[in-house]
């Protein structure tokens, strides 16, 4: 078996709240000098071997991801 | 199949009785997580006098509804994001296809992120913008009272419903703005008593305080406040009694 990581975040330009917040309070606990702080999410795949980046590609496009809003890196890992 | 009990429907206080036949046909989608279907349920009954089936989402046959609904709740516990999972179940394929076919479909909060995980409607749900969810009563203007669905309501009036949601806030980028303005698809928007659509009226940060929207054909409506909460005088009041009326009117 090889191992696909997928890395979701919200595009530029799409409000992200969360990222936000976490970036509100970093600099409560005195961390100064961090600009934009963005959240996104991981999923890691277990795939057969030999699967393609077209094959998970295909996935983030149907249902992993909503290319509305969000953006995705794919990592394959043999 | 499952039944609705029988008793709560007869202590209701019904001080306006169905008024149309009992020719519409309603089947509400039950996923796992799904938790209004009994409240639509009722207010489908209220208006259309006929109990509306509930479908399983592992059900393949839906009967021949006149009318679909995709009801609130959490299904599949809002995994990866709202509505995704319902959104490619085997249920949803059949609705998909009808959809297409013409029958009417109408989502609420988890059954509006569905249609748009679907892509049957365009846009994204995101986050609140407080980050908190949001159980509260809105007021909604009607912005277009040409369609099945609005057609009691008319363009302006204004409804007072309640949202529940924590990711209600509605995402289209300015192409889809452009095309849900000009083809008359924003069904409802958040404003104050009075009709206005300032930022103070927007409860979650919805792009142009968009409640709810149209499909292109106007047979699909989704829309995160829940008109099935706002059909009995103990419900603070019963202005989404008109949203019902309207549709078993229509599809009667």
């Amino acid at each position: 078996m090889m191992h696909a990581v997928v890395t979701i975040m919200l595009k530029k330009g799409v409000l992200d709240p969360q990222g936000k917040a976490i970036g509100h309070a970093l600099e409560g606990l005195g961390f100064e000098g961090v600009g934009e702080v963005r959240q996104g999410k991981v999923i890691t795949l277990e795939i057969p071997d030999g699967t393609g980046e077209s094959t998970v590609r295909d996935m983030c496009e149907k249902l992993l991801a909503n290319p509305v809003i969000e953006d995705y890196e794919i990592e394959m890992r043999t | 199949m499952f039944t609705l009990p029988e008793a709560p429907l007869k202590r209701l206080p019904c001080e306006r009785r169905s008024c149309y036949s009992k020719n519409m046909k309603a089947s509400i989608i039950v996923f796992p997580g799904t938790n209004r279907e009994k409240d639509m349920a009722m207010a489908l009954e209220r208006v259309s006098g006929r109990k509306p089936q509930l479908v399983w989402h592992k059900e393949t046959d839906l009967g021949a509804p006149d009318l679909i609904v995709l009801p609130g709740g959490f299904s599949y516990g809002d995994y990866l994001r709202c509505g995704a999972m319902a959104a490619h179940s085997p249920i949803m394929r059949e609705v998909i296809d009808r959809a297409a076919k013409g029958t009417r479909v109408l989502g609420v909060c988890n059954g509006f992120q569905m249609l748009i995980e679907t892509r049957l409607l365009p846009g994204a749900l995101l986050r609140n913008k407080t980050l908190k969810f949001i159980c509260r009563q809105t007021n909604l203007r009607c912005e277009n009272g040409e369609t099945e669905f609005t057609r009691k309501l008319g363009k302006g009036s204004v409804i007072r419903v309640p949202v529940a949601h924590g990711e209600g806030n509605y995402f289209a980028n300015g192409e889809i703005l452009r095309e849900l303005e000009s083809e008359q698809r924003i069904a409802f928007r958040y404003c104050d008593e009075r009709g206005e659509t300032g930022s103070s009226a927007n409860p979650n940060g919805s792009t142009a305080n968009i409640a709810g929207i149209f499909n292109k054909r106007k047979t699909i409506l989704g829309m995160m406040p829940h008109p099935e909460n706002a059909v009995l005088t103990h419900h603070d009041n019963d202005s989404g009694l008109k949203l019902f009326e309207g549709i078993v009117e229509a599809l009667a």
